[in-house]
């Protein structure tokens, strides 16, 4: 089951470090709000959608996880208009337009495990705060894994509940869910340590 | 944190996932979008506790920044931190951790209307505290701008702690895990 929004294409930018990729949206982030004039940013925004073509990236899925923060761009846009200027609010909806559109041709090239990875490469200073990278990637992959299940598991309930005439009453829906995942919590939990893991022991990485 | 809490934490994160699935309330007056994911923060702090709560949270965003579609609509990856909105996605850990600190607290005497109490002060004011201050600093609008369009959205979560209220309380007589665990050694 492919749980990603990533889409394989075979484009240099899908070949670029999952790392590298997100230390340029980070230093994006800086500088879009460094440059005050919305018209330097016509550029960079030209540059953008320039990448887009070059990541081909499937520009219906890319405009629907951009809608909903397009909406609310737009209302601020407006905001702005009506009480302070209009070029103030062109600067933010680019600097908006820039940093979303540069986070989505991110997520559309890159694995979710290349950047899971990266993000667990992240944690290894965090080691002396606390932090055990090992049990990070244990209760990210059980996550993962569970997502598909869980869902599978509310389809289920709301039918039920349906066949009862109950699946417009959301207690209805939640409790049953609440349960089901606390329960298999447990028996999860006996099936990991009936096989003898001690998260507090280090384990050599399985790769 | 032992291999149990870990397991909690996973499938909390894959249950705030599933709750991506409940199609929106629309609400008659205001035509705001009311979603269970955020309830699913409330329901983690009040649930789970404070750590295990907060770690939850912050394991399903890990994910939706890796780029995983979970977030209500089918959405994800790193853009969806970097809108006007982010900074109530980024109080969420935070929101979580509240609420279970303040119900493993009360949690003897943990009720309908101090669970409430609790989701109202940790999932809604904290959250508006986070969330306001970005939207006013990133869109540039100024604070009161900001508080008066984001207001739209409190009747509905009012709502949501409410039902998160009663569900808390329900599972703590049904299925306690705070206190079950609190005899244990992490």
């Amino acid at each position: 089951m492919n749980l990603g929004l990533y889409v394989h294409r075979d484009t240099p930018l899908h070949r670029l470090p999952a790392g590298a990729k997100l230390a340029a949206l980070l230093a994006a982030g800086v500088i879009v709000f460094l440059i005050p004039d919305p018209l330097w940013l016509l550029p960079i925004l030209g540059a953008v959608f320039g990448l887009f073509v070059a990541g081909q990236v499937p520009i219906g899925q890319a405009a629907h996880q951009l809608r909903p923060a397009a909406i609310l761009i737009l209302l601020i846009f407006l905001v702005h208009g009506a009480f302070t200027s209009w070029a103030l609010g062109f600067l933010v909806v680019m600097r908006f337009a820039i940093l979303l559109l540069l986070a989505v041709l991110l997520t559309f090239t890159t694995r979710v495990s290349d950047m899971i990875e990266t993000l667990e490469r992240l944690l290894i200073p965090l080691t002396p705060l606390g932090v055990h990278p090992e049990k990070v990637s244990l209760t990210l992959s059980l996550a993962l894994r569970f997502i598909p299940l869980l869902f599978d598991r509310f389809t289920r309930i709301r039918e039920a509940q349906k066949a009862r005439g109950l699946d417009r009453n959301v207690f209805a829906l939640l409790m049953p869910l609440m349960i089901s995942t606390l329960r298999m919590a447990d028996s999860l939990t006996e099936a990991i340590e009936a096989r003898g893991y001690d998260p507090d022991r280090p384990v050599a990485k399985r790769r | 944190m032992n291999t149990r809490d870990m397991v909690y934490i996973a499938l909390f994160a894959a249950l705030l996932a599933a709750l991506g699935m409940v199609p929106p309330i629309f609400l008659p007056m205001l035509g705001v979008p009311i979603t269970a994911q955020s309830m699913g923060v409330m329901l983690a702090g009040s649930v789970l506790g404070a750590r295990r709560g907060g770690l939850a949270v912050l394991l399903f965003l890990t994910l939706v920044a890796a780029g995983v579609p979970v977030l209500s609509g089918g959405r994800g990856g790193f853009g969806v931190f970097l809108g006007p909105s982010g900074g109530f996605l980024f109080a969420w850990p935070l929101c979580a951790f509240a609420i279970g600190f303040m119900v493993e607290r009360t949690w003897v005497r943990l009720g309908y209307i101090n669970a409430f109490v609790i989701n109202a002060i940790g999932g809604i004011f904290l959250m508006y505290a986070c969330g306001i201050p970005w939207v006013a600093f990133s869109a540039e609008i100024g604070f009161w701008k900001a508080f008066t369009g984001s207001m739209a959205f409190v009747p509905g979560d009012i709502l949501k702690a409410a039902i998160a209220a009663y569900v808390a309380a329900t599972v703590k007589r049904a299925y306690p895990i705070i206190g079950a665990s609190s005899g244990r050694t992490h």
